[in-house]
């Protein structure tokens, strides 16, 4: 039987969970409080939890710190992509603004553009602050053995 | 008029466990304690700003304060000792007077601060009250806020995005990758 049993089924129960709200912070930041700063930290605690509990191995195996590393530059990139992106696609005529979200769609009436925009820079933001995140956890915790029992 | 009265007291509240927390965490040498109450201190402060209806700053405190930075601080703690040294018995009236004088000065300017929520305020009547009428038509997203970051003020979240991505790399450097403890062997040579 391995040690702290309930602490591990319970953390297993609520790792899913802290994912999904993490998501729902997300997507629901346009209409409620939250965005991609407060959902990359929430999904990143989620990891840094199963760390805690299952050791730095089994996350390290979960969430690799190679996809750390390339996630944390991919969503400055993801952000800098949707601003070269509103360049290229602004029309004729118009002037040429980085980031001017109105760009990525035709409907200006409803400025849909403004929610794709929104929408794919949160992106951005989430997985460059949920690798950074794990990288500074990673960069820690990995210089210290697991916690042993008598510190728990 | 009640409810307004009402949420004074909850703020008085919030305020009084924060200045006892703050004392704990001065007052205590066992460092696990002491990081569970800065823990702690961002977790009352997220309700206090709840209170005063700044919510995405209060998801922030209580995500990055009472969580990732707690579990940061652990693993430091790991690396060193669990207890902090005494600190020297003297009193230091030096110390002392700068606060004090500090602590006046604060009080000092209490009156001449806009009362909370003052629609003619300097903070609000402005820039603040432009954002508000121009979000409905400009982006037509309900959160003001989300608006501002993500779309007004894009090019800003941009710089901190990057911001935080230079940090990871700071760390990155400096303390290895991570990535195994073969690396970490090498480096205690």
């Amino acid at each position: 039987m391995s040690p702290h049993l309930i602490l591990r089924v319970i953390s297993k129960l609520l790792i899913p969970l802290i994912v999904v709200f993490g998501l729902y912070v997300q997507f629901h930041g346009d209409f409620g409080p939250g965005g991609g700063f407060q959902a990359g930290v929430i999904i990143a605690v989620a990891v840094i939890l199963y760390a805690l509990i299952f050791g730095m191995d089994e996350a390290r195996r979960a969430v690799p710190p190679t996809v750390v590393r390339y996630g944390a530059a991919a969503g400055v990139l993801i952000y800098a992509g949707v601003g070269i992106a509103t360049l290229l696609m602004n029309g004729a005529g118009e002037p040429l603004n980085f980031l001017d979200y109105d760009a990525l769609h035709p409907d200006q009436g409803h400025h849909t553009g403004q929610h794709y925009g929104i929408l794919l820079v949160e992106l951005g933001v989430l997985t460059t602050v949920s690798s950074v995140m794990l990288a500074i956890f990673y960069a820690f915790a990995g210089r210290v053995p697991d916690i042993p029992d008598e510190e728990w | 008029m009640n409810h307004a009265d009402l949420t004074q007291y909850l703020d008085y509240l919030l305020i009084a466990m924060l200045l006892a927390v703050g004392f704990a965490i001065v007052r205590l040498r066992n460092l696990f304690a002491v990081v569970m109450l800065t823990g702690v201190y961002s977790l009352l402060c997220a309700a206090w700003f709840v209170s005063l209806d700044a919510v995405d700053v209060a998801f922030t405190e209580a995500a990055v304060g009472a969580g990732i930075s707690t579990v940061l601080m652990l693993g430091a703690m790991l690396l060193t000792a669990r207890e902090s040294e005494p600190a020297g018995a003297g009193r230091h009236w030096a110390a002392f007077a700068v606060v004090a004088a500090a602590g006046a000065a604060l009080f000092f300017a209490i009156p001449d601060m806009p009362v909370y929520g003052d629609a003619e305020s300097p903070a609000n009547a402005y820039l603040g009250r432009d954002f508000m009428e121009r979000t409905p038509q400009d982006i037509q997203i309900p959160n003001v806020v989300t608006a501002v970051l993500a779309s007004y003020r894009g090019y800003d979240t941009f710089g901190e995005t990057v911001v935080v991505f230079t940090a990871a790399l700071g760390v990155m450097l400096l303390l290895g990758f991570g990535s195994g403890a073969r690396r970490k062997d090498e480096e205690e040579d």
